[in-house]
């Protein structure tokens, strides 16, 4: 037999995605027989004696001490997030927000600095180009398909790239082997927000990237009661190799000069982050929450596959429509990034899309104010319909040339598809394009 | 930190605790294709209770330079060189799978240098597959998979991991990616070519095992068990192969209490 025809080895099946997102970090209480996961709703742990305290305090024994850095609910959602995007761990925090800042300040400090995309939710902007400089930390922005431009904006104070999977508003593809094979050229890690996707239509560990996170409170979600974030860590970044992150790989001595990279391994990052980053910032979840995220992460498979189907027929009807323009979704063929979305979104390009109405703002804002089914508010992911208009709300502090630099158009209209029956989102958005066509005949 | 053995640098950590001290000594032995930080938790708790912890990546493991040592033996042999250099002429061994193999071989030949053996995910033999062996032969990620998957027991890889917030499935695949190719089928081929022949006597012996282990099943470790001395067994429940990360309170609970009272 031929080398070509020698048959390849194959491990065992894992378990399956939908099985994770029911079963992952979580078996029935031992105390009580409990099936689902309880609410451990308590701010401390007793000690069974001084010196397991003492343990505990050390990072010789596993356990919970103080519910700000683990409470055995998060953990539960915490170990769920680790096995859906394939990580050795994952930290829940207070939001989207606290799960990048969490990020970031586990990895540097004053005087370094970060390549990102230029097409981001406002408030990851606002982050990065307003509220950390004043902390001595920068950002370059680039365009997210410009591969050369992430490689061309690395500085030697650069910690970290970063961008979202589907950008926000613009919906670019972000092309995460060619980044991170750009990151890992210069030994700098890769950070993917992949909130738009969830780990049901992306795994960005998957395809390179070394850290990604969500906020919870979109699809993970799906209820839109909560808010929540998680941060995950891939262990697969060499941070000695890279010699660029003294957090990791000097003496820490707010840690008794433990140095995180020689003890922990693959689980340095994550494991800094939660002795570090939520000990002394405290972002972090409450149980409640927790509980409430993995309510909806229980069903992010059905809802995911239904989201995307939905989005679909309302995007097929949407681009005939007269009145409508720049309509940009990944998964409509004449997208910029849809053969890329196919190869790194195979199960669909999220439920998220955007559209310019003749008309300009004034069409915009008639639309949204006669839409009865899609509801008008900020935020994405929730099981019903939501709507937006990006210049005047989430992107509301950027400038005109910032705001054309991200793509987004004064009369833009940013969609959230949700799980209603198609046809009557289809009947709502027909009442809004019937509203814009009166408007534009006075 | 590092020390030199036959002109190869070796790592080894101490659970953050001080190195070369009169203190009695622990060396822990990593498994195939891991390294010294699966033990940072016990390390960490002896190095905090007057012991000093050695930890070694063993050589072409981890941050230790050199080739992979090829059989138990030779592996064992390397290991009293370790011992002299680092712990006074003595120590109390801990390994888990082949670094209990390891533990086993050393205190047969080499007994006057070993206070006592913990031997985690034990068996002795350790035959392993010729699936495994052949993936790992040939560099194969579905080796990788295959010994991981089969370490854990079936709650173990779905979660509930002692440590809040870390998988158990995904740490250890990641562990192992780390390890050379070369170095994993080395590590494998040396723990199925050993014979697994006891002449341990009267050497303290503390086996762990884990009921739910699918590599080295617990009644392996029974065996290694009635094969040696007065050997005492520590079952863990549930437990599977990857003890150290489904089960790290038990672990370091057996352990504690066999060594401390020594």
């Amino acid at each position: 037999m031929s080398e070509d025809h020698k048959p390849k080895h194959s491990g065992p099946r894992p378990t399956g995605f939908d099985t994770l997102t029911l079963h992952a970090g979580q078996a029935p209480d031992p105390a009580t027989g409990a099936r689902a996961t309880p609410i451990y709703q308590s701010a401390s742990f007793v000690f069974p004696d001084s010196d397991y305290a003492a343990g505990l305090f050390n990072i010789e024994r596993a356990g919970h001490v103080y519910s700000r850095l683990s409470n055995p609910t998060n953990a539960v959602l915490e170990e769920r997030m680790a096995a859906l995007d394939h990580g050795v761990g994952a930290i829940v925090t207070a939001s989207g927000q606290a799960a990048m800042h969490l990020a970031v300040v586990t990895l540097m400090g004053a005087g370094d600095h970060i390549v990102a995309s230029r097409s981001l939710y406002g408030g990851t902007h606002n982050l990065l180009e307003y509220t950390l400089s004043r902390f001595g930390i920068s950002t370059t922005f680039v365009d997210p398909r410009d591969v050369d431009a992430f490689a061309a904006a690395i500085q030697p104070s650069t910690k970290l790239l970063f961008g979202e999977i589907l950008g926000n508003p613009g919906l670019e593809v972000l092309n995460v082997p060619a980044v991170a094979a750009v990151a890992h050229g210069h030994g700098l890690p890769l950070l993917v927000d992949a909130t738009f996707a969830t780990p049901y239509l992306c795994r960005p560990i998957e395809l390179g990237a070394d850290l990604v996170m969500h906020s919870a409170t979109k699809f993970l979600s799906g209820h839109g009661v909560v808010i929540g974030g998680v941060l995950i860590d891939g262990g697969t970044f060499d941070w000695e190799a890279s010699g660029r992150f003294p957090t990791l790989t000097e003496p820490y001595e707010g840690f008794h000069n433990l140095v995180f990279a020689e003890e922990f391994g693959p689980q340095a990052f994550i494991t800094r982050a939660r002795k570090e980053g939520i000990r002394d910032f405290g972002a972090c979840m409450a149980p409640m929450t927790a509980f409430q995220i993995l309510q909806g992460l229980e069903t992010l498979p059905l809802r995911m596959r239904r989201h995307v189907e939905n989005t679909m027929m309302v995007v097929a009807f949407l681009r005939d429509q007269p009145l409508v323009e720049g309509l940009v979704y990944p998964g409509l063929d004449d997208h910029p990034d849809h053969a890329l979305a196919e190869e790194l979104l195979p199960e669909g390009a999220g439920a998220v899309f955007s559209f310019t109405l003749q008309g300009g703002r004034e069409a915009g804002r008639v639309f949204i104010e006669s839409l009865k089914l899609f509801s008008h508010l900020a935020n994405i992911g929730d099981a019903k319909s939501l709507v937006i208009h990006p210049a005047s709300t989430t992107h509301h502090r950027m400038d005109a040339a910032s705001l054309a630099a991200a793509g987004i158009g004064e009369g833009m209209v940013r969609v959230s598809v949700g799980l209603e029956d198609p046809a009557d989102l289809i009947a709502d958005l027909k009442t809004g394009l019937r509203a814009v066509e009166k408007m534009s005949k006075k | 930190m590092k020390t030199t053995i036959a002109n190869e640098t070796v790592y080894f950590g101490t659970g953050s605790g001080q190195a070369g001290s009169e203190a009695p000594s622990i060396v822990f032995l990593h498994g195939a294709g891991f390294d010294h930080s699966v033990w940072v938790m016990p390390a960490r708790y002896f190095a905090r209770h007057g012991f000093q912890a050695v930890a070694p990546d063993l050589p072409g493991h981890g941050r230790s330079s050199g080739a992979p040592l090829e059989t138990i033996e030779s592996i064992a042999d390397w290991l009293t060189q370790l011992i002299r250099v680092l712990c006074g002429g003595k120590a109390t061994l801990v390994g888990h799978s082949m670094g209990s193999l390891v533990a086993l071989d050393c205190a047969s030949r080499h007994g006057d240098l070993v206070d006592a053996i913990v031997l985690l995910g034990t068996s002795a033999p350790m035959p392993v597959g010729p699936p495994l062996l052949d993936a790992a032969r040939d560099g194969d990620h579905a080796a990788i998979d295959m010994a991981n998957t089969w370490s854990h027991s079936s709650a173990g890889s779905l979660g509930m991991a002692g440590n809040p917030g870390m998988s158990n499935l995904y740490s250890g695949e990641r562990w192992l990616e780390r390890c050379s190719s070369e170095a994993y089928y080395a590590d494998l081929a040396a723990c199925n070519a050993y014979d697994g022949e006891l002449h341990v006597e009267q050497t303290p012996s503390l086996i762990i095992a884990g009921t739910a282990d699918r590599m080295t099943p617990a009644r392996q470790g029974g065996r290694v068990a009635d094969a040696l001395d007065s050997a005492e067994t520590v079952l863990l429940p549930g437990c599977g192969h990857s003890m150290l990360s489904e089960q790290p309170n038990q672990v370091l609970d057996a352990l504690a209490e066999f060594i401390m009272r020594r």
